[in-house]
């Protein structure tokens, strides 16, 4: 099977994210970046599914000549090769997803696996307009029944499953009070939660060999997509700063705190 | 010149943080405290090819350049220098091999190490010959097709779980230097005895043993270089090993720095944190400043390595400078942390005992000076 993968370029969490004093963006200075978490994860479960099925990953993300190295993270956890939308300049889920619907009409995937949202913006609507758009159905929040300590997970069995006749797969997806399983036609669109899989690492020998693997350069212009914003941003702030806490000597303080003070018991 | 990683060796970088972050740091203080081999720890990095990154990938290795292999052992040593070390010395136990041995010999010397997790062991250290190598008194006697091999060893990284040891004898005591001849022994041959793990300091984590030869016999076919070549061997080994044990000193002293950074900022005294002491602020300030100033005098030795010009001044420069600078750091960590600092529930005086010994091994700062004093009165 061919499975489509994204590969968002996001400031890497561990970085001190600070806006700029004209709250017209965020300090891009001295910032680390790396694939979206769940994207990743994404990159992992195309994988195990190939490696079960046969078939081929591709990787694709949209941006400036900096996601190659993303792209590139991803050919060497094993993708097979990228695909790369070069475009600088504001992006709306829209937009995004508008390209991502060229790319994977053109490409033809049997599956397209993105992550549940990426940690930048927090939308979590990429996958579902891309459904949408492609009139595929979808499966979100992807999970797994067993934990991530459980032996399917250390054989990297692919927890998005295929049915028997090949024709639609069975997913687990993360719900508000539970787990939900669905079946869901091929082609489709999945989006993975964190409990999908546990990425594996881009070895050194995946590192040196994704170096010749080919990434394929497309642009907005060339998909025939008009990307122009629908949303604009006006403003960046920074979050109110809390107050400094206090620490109360006894459980009596704190529950006479919380009721006389808080408010909240 | 250029002072930014290139998008590889970012890639190898974060490889290399992730393994030490997420599978190293967890598990240090557990095979610190234990002084066992990490061999869980060892086979992780084997899979992620951290192990035997110097073999060419001819041979099937992934044939780092030195500047790669740098960058890689400062994130190694971050999570433990214990670790690293056993990483590296399957590392300096090849490269007599890949810089002085013939195709053959490194097909079949090497090949193997690429298929299956396997340890070997650089021996060159004696009890009565460590930075004085030219007082050897193991020695190699021609017999036939074989070379029998007598004598002791110690002070031996990884050797108790080896299984291919690069041995330095000399062929001709009264020749000094010039009769030293380099071997590969391979498995654990009839005559050759390991004894039991040393009880260090530091680097806990690290298997150190003294191994003793009685007629240990090796084809000649496993002699790497003619006999006489072993001193010149050794020391390229040494100038191609020494920037990444002045590396693992950077990775000491960062991890230093960052804890000493994250308790100064929570840690108060007279009011306020002692971060906002100014006093505190210059340690710190020193332990950043000359952190950097030894990770940059260590990629500059490695990069003329890559141009394949003669390194041995400026490697010399790097692990002296490094090795003392990681010393002062840890040190400093521990005095930043007070009294916490001295207590093992924390993890800098680990730092402290693990620095010790780069000023000691692979040549210790003394003859470093005495290599940089000779090179610059040539």
């Amino acid at each position: 099977m061919k499975i489509l993968v994204t590969a968002k370029r996001v400031e890497d969490p561990e970085s001190k994210i600070k806006v700029k004093p004209d709250g017209s963006g965020i300090v891009q200075e001295g910032l680390k970046y790396k694939i979206n978490p769940f994207d990743e994860i994404g990159v992992e479960e195309g994988l195990r599914l190939v490696a079960k099925h046969q078939g081929e990953v591709v990787v694709v993300s949209i941006g400036g000549k900096e996601v190659q190295e993303q792209l590139r993270h991803a050919l060497a956890m094993g993708a097979h090769r990228a695909v790369w939308v070069n475009h600088t300049g504001p992006l709306d889920q829209l937009g995004i997803a508008g390209l991502l619907q060229k790319v994977t009409e053109k490409e033809k995937p049997d599956l397209v696996i993105l992550g549940k949202q990426s940690i930048d913006d927090d939308q979590n609507q990429v996958g579902q307009y891309l459904a949408e758009f492609l009139g595929w159905g979808q499966a979100t929040f992807a999970s797994k029944v067993e934990s991530l300590e459980s032996a399917e997970e250390k054989n990297k069995e692919p927890a998005v499953k295929l049915t028997a006749d090949k024709k639609a797969v069975q997913v687990v997806r993360e719900v508000d009070n539970g787990l939900a399983t669905l079946e869901c036609q091929l082609p489709a669109v999945v989006t993975t939660d964190l409990r999908l899989n546990q990425p594996r690492y881009a070895s050194l020998p995946g590192i040196m060999k994704a170096k010749s693997k080919p990434i394929e350069e497309l642009t907005p212009a060339g998909l025939g997509v008009d990307v122009a914003p629908k949303i604009q941003v006006l403003k960046l702030a920074s979050p109110p700063a809390r107050k400094a806490g206090i620490k109360v000597p006894d459980v009596a303080t704190l529950v006479d705190k919380l009721r006389n003070e808080a408010k909240v018991v | 010149m250029e002072f930014e990683l290139s998008e590889d060796q970012r890639a190898l970088q974060q490889t290399a943080r992730k393994y030490a972050r997420e599978v190293v740091r967890p598990k240090a203080a557990h095979y610190d405290e234990t002084a066992t081999f990490p061999r869980d720890l060892l086979a992780t990095a084997f899979e992620l090819g951290l192990l035997n990154m110097a073999i060419p990938s001819e041979y099937g290795g992934v044939g780092l350049s030195h500047l790669d292999q740098t960058i890689v052992a400062e994130e190694l040593s971050w999570g433990c220098a214990g670790v690293a070390t056993s990483i590296i010395a399957n590392d300096l136990a090849n490269l007599p091999i890949i810089l002085a041995a013939t195709d053959e010999q490194k097909k079949r010397l090497l090949g193997h190490f690429a298929e299956k997790l396997k340890f070997s062991s650089f021996c060159l250290t004696e009890p009565e010959a460590g930075s004085d190598v030219a007082n050897m008194q193991t020695t190699a006697r021609r017999e036939g097709d074989e070379y029998v091999i007598n004598g002791a060893k110690c002070f031996i990284t990884n050797g108790g779980h080896a299984e291919q040891y690069t041995v330095f004898a000399t062929v001709d005591k009264a020749k000094k230097h010039k009769g030293i001849t380099c071997f590969v022994v391979e498995g654990r041959p009839k005559g050759l005895s390991v004894s039991k793990h040393e009880n260090k300091m530091g680097q806990r984590a690290s298997d150190t043993v003294s191994l003793t030869f009685e007629d240990v016999r090796v084809p000649v076919q496993n002699r790497i270089g003619e006999e006489g070549q072993g001193f010149a061997i050794a020391m390229a080994t040494l100038d191609n090993s020494r920037p990444l044990t002045a590396m693992f000193s950077v990775g000491i002293a960062r991890a230093a720095l960052e804890h000493s950074m994250e308790y100064a900022s929570q840690r108060k005294t007279f009011g306020k944190p002692i971060i906002e002491h100014q006093a505190i602020q210059f340690m710190i300030a020193d332990m950043a400043m000359n952190t950097h100033a030894a990770r940059m005098l260590t990629y500059e030795s490695a990069w003329l390595l890559d141009q394949g010009k003669r390194n041995t001044l400026q490697s010399s420069y790097a692990k002296s400078f490094a090795a003392d600078m990681a010393m002062k750091v840890a040190t400093d960590a521990v005095q930043v942390y007070g009294g916490y600092g001295y207590i093992k529930e924390y993890p800098v005086e680990k730092l402290m005992r693990d620095a010790k010994l780069i000023q000691v091994y692979e040549g210790t700062s003394q003859v470093q000076r005495l290599v940089i004093a000779r090179e610059l009165f040539k």
